[in-house]
């Protein structure tokens, strides 16, 4: 019965997250003073070198209007948005590359975004807890504070910082990597995908090392409180080894609340990611995001955002979910 | 110590109390090696860039005052920019204006979340289950994408200030979970039924025991509100999102990107501001660890 009300309750968590997200992305644009329409409009206007008649401009309103589902009061958008949405995955044509669907845009930018995520976020949180587990194991030896001061310093540099610094030492100083990233289309062969993995190498790093010292720094922690508790000490009594109570039953113990922080700082490696990637200049939804905000595509602005939220909260949820098999006490309860 | 997971904060985890050596008396438990360092830090980097700009010979943001492309020199300590400009005052006037919006938008992070804090932990019941659902989902949107899109729809008619009032709309969730779980803890310590059964009033409570409790808390998460809001300001300014023509951490950098600074070779510009923020933000960090580890070695004592 626990476990099955956890999940219950956790997926109801993740629909009410996914409302008021998608909620907050369809007001955000109308509460502003700016109508995208307008500055459309203002652009074919500039084009056309102001060659258009007040009744051409007025029909394409109603056009513009109808295409990007601004036509209707506030709740009949409202509604045909979420319906938009849920049930075909519409956002609407691209502005600038008109007539092609956001969703196919983003579904060829999701991949490249997803992959690099995963990889990076699995090696930096496996790598760091590892760490972090050695450095609070043994927190009493010198060799532990220097584990510690790679991740004090590694902390508080924000992403943007690391991966202008890692260009700058890895691409300009000691040109190992490119300076700017080409990425190959079409047809996949193993030349193609090691140049794929050449060019990500970078970008990789970057969010490996901004990822690495949070989880050094609060692994460690956990594990100087963790050693402390009676049942270690009643295991080093009992003649437990070194190394069985480092891994059975302080790493055990230490590991819940990690995953419960990886769970919640998704949203921030999310915005790490994405700024990675317009700065590497790497082909994922960072980079449409930029591209679109820059040429005032707000159609494929919206898709991004929405499909930002959609996969982190999803992401949450599948690691949340995970937790039981982690946690036997909630399985039990 | 052990481990509340639904409460899980990280910045206590991340600053956990390790075990210090404390003086008893006087003010010298204060008084460690982090907080020491990373007070420093900040009182150079602090002084010096409110001071200093009343001495700047011409307004940094101003393009074309000097040649362009001048080397490190003794009149331009980091030489110029490909815009005219000298990089050493457009750095200063941006570590102040960094720091300025750093610690207004903590002021109002740090109102609005104690507000939203205080009131779910206390109120409790459906009310704190409803906060805490709009809490959660603040704490789990990916807050970047968002702000593009605000930063892409306002972008040329908004003010600095704007930028600031933005951070601080999307920047309050993690406070407001923070001060809510020590509102619970509190809410059931030993020494405020104490204090309340010596017939201590709520305003003798709330001044001579909560406050104090909660003070350290309150400067630690301030420092990190300071990290925050400078972080996300430079991350919208870096890709060009942000009020770029005021000098701040991040628009350096976005010229700097912008004007190709690694292929011409101008790497001052860019390295400049990279050590600026990487000292700037590990003074804030040790001086918020250093302040935490203090407080919770002076607990220790007491």
């Amino acid at each position: 019965m626990g476990l099955l009300s956890f999940i219950a309750k956790r997926i109801g968590l993740y629909f009410v997250v996914l409302f008021i997200g998608l909620t907050i992305t369809f007001m955000l644009p109308r509460l502003m003073p700016i109508n995208p329409v307008d500055g459309y409009i203002g652009q074919l206007q500039s084009r056309a070198n102001g060659t258009l008649t007040s009744e051409a401009i007025a029909e394409m309103r109603v056009t513009l209007e109808q295409l990007y589902g601004l036509n209707g009061n506030v709740f009949v958008q409202y509604v045909s948005y979420l319906k938009r949405i849920v049930f075909s995955f519409d956002f609407g044509p691209s502005f600038t590359y008109y007539p092609q669907p956001v969703s196919a845009m983003i579904m060829n930018a999701l991949p490249w975004t997803l992959g690099l995520l995963l990889t990076s976020t699995v090696i930096a949180w496996t790598l760091g807890n590892l760490v972090g587990l050695v450095a609070g194991y043994f927190h009493k030896k010198k060799a532990a504070s220097i584990l510690e001061f790679v991740g004090i310093l590694l902390y508080p540099i924000p992403y943007y910082i690391l991966a202008v610094s890692m260009l700058l030492l890895l691409a300009y100083i000691f040109p190992i990597f490119p300076l700017s990233a080409t990425f190959p289309v079409g047809q996949m062969t193993p030349e193609k995908f090691g140049m794929i993995i050449y060019n990500s190498l970078l970008p990789g790093i970057t969010l490996v090392l901004a990822g690495f010292g949070w989880n050094i720094l609060s692994m460690k922690a956990l594990t100087v409180a963790t050693t402390e508790e009676p049942y270690v000490v009643y295991a080093r009594l009992k003649g437990a080894s070194n190394w069985t109570r480092m891994t059975r039953y302080v790493f055990r113990n230490a590991l819940l609340p990690q995953v419960t922080a990886l769970a919640l700082s998704l949203g921030m490696v999310f915005n790490g990611a994405l700024l990675t990637e317009m700065i590497f200049s790497y082909p994922g939804l960072g980079l449409v995001m930029r591209t679109a905000a820059n040429g005032g595509d707000y159609n494929v602005l919206y898709g991004a955002i929405t499909i930002s939220i959609i996969s982190v909260a999803t992401a949450g949820l599948v690691i949340d979910l995970l937790y039981p098999l982690l946690d036997p006490r909630i399985r039990h309860k | 110590m052990s481990m509340d997971v639904n409460n899980l904060d990280p910045v206590a985890v991340v600053v956990a109390p390790t075990p210090a050596s404390a003086s008893r008396g006087s003010l010298v438990w204060l008084v460690n090696f982090r907080l020491g360092l990373g007070l420093l830090i900040l009182a150079i980097m602090g002084l010096g860039s409110f001071i200093l700009p009343n001495f700047a010979p011409v307004d940094p943001s101003l393009q074309a005052s000097y040649m362009r492309n001048l080397p490190v020199s003794g009149i331009h300590l980091l030489g110029t920019n490909a815009l005219g400009q000298d990089i050493f005052w457009f750095l200063v006037f941006g570590i102040r204006n960094s720091l300025t919006l750093g610690i207004l938008v903590a002021v109002g992070v740090t109102i609005i979340a104690t507000l939203v804090g205080l009131s779910a932990g206390y109120i409790g019941g459906k009310f704190e289950r409803i906060v805490m659902l709009f809490v959660d989902t603040f704490i789990t949107m990916p807050l970047l994408p968002i702000l593009i899109i605000l930063g892409a729809l306002i972008r040329g008619n908004t003010s600095f200030l704007t930028v600031g009032i933005i951070i601080v709309l999307f920047g309050w969730a993690w406070d407001a979970r923070t001060v809510r779980s020590m509102a619970l803890s509190l809410r059931e310590r030993e020494f405020i039924n104490m204090a309340r059964f010596s017939g201590a009033n709520t305003m003798q409570i709330l001044l001579r025991e909560i406050f104090p409790y909660v003070s350290a808390y309150m400067v630690v998460g301030f420092i990190n509100t300071v990290l925050f809001a400078i972080n996300i300001e430079a991350t919208l300014a870096v890709i060009g999102l942000s009020k770029v023509e005021v000098p701040t951490l991040g628009s350096i950098i976005f010229w700097a990107l912008n004007y190709n600074a690694l292929f011409t070779g101008q790497y001052v510009w860019l390295v400049a501001p990279i050590i600026a923020t990487i000292t700037l933000f590990l003074g804030l960090f040790l001086t918020s660890t250093g302040f935490n580890q203090a407080f919770a070695s002076k607990r220790g004592v007491s």
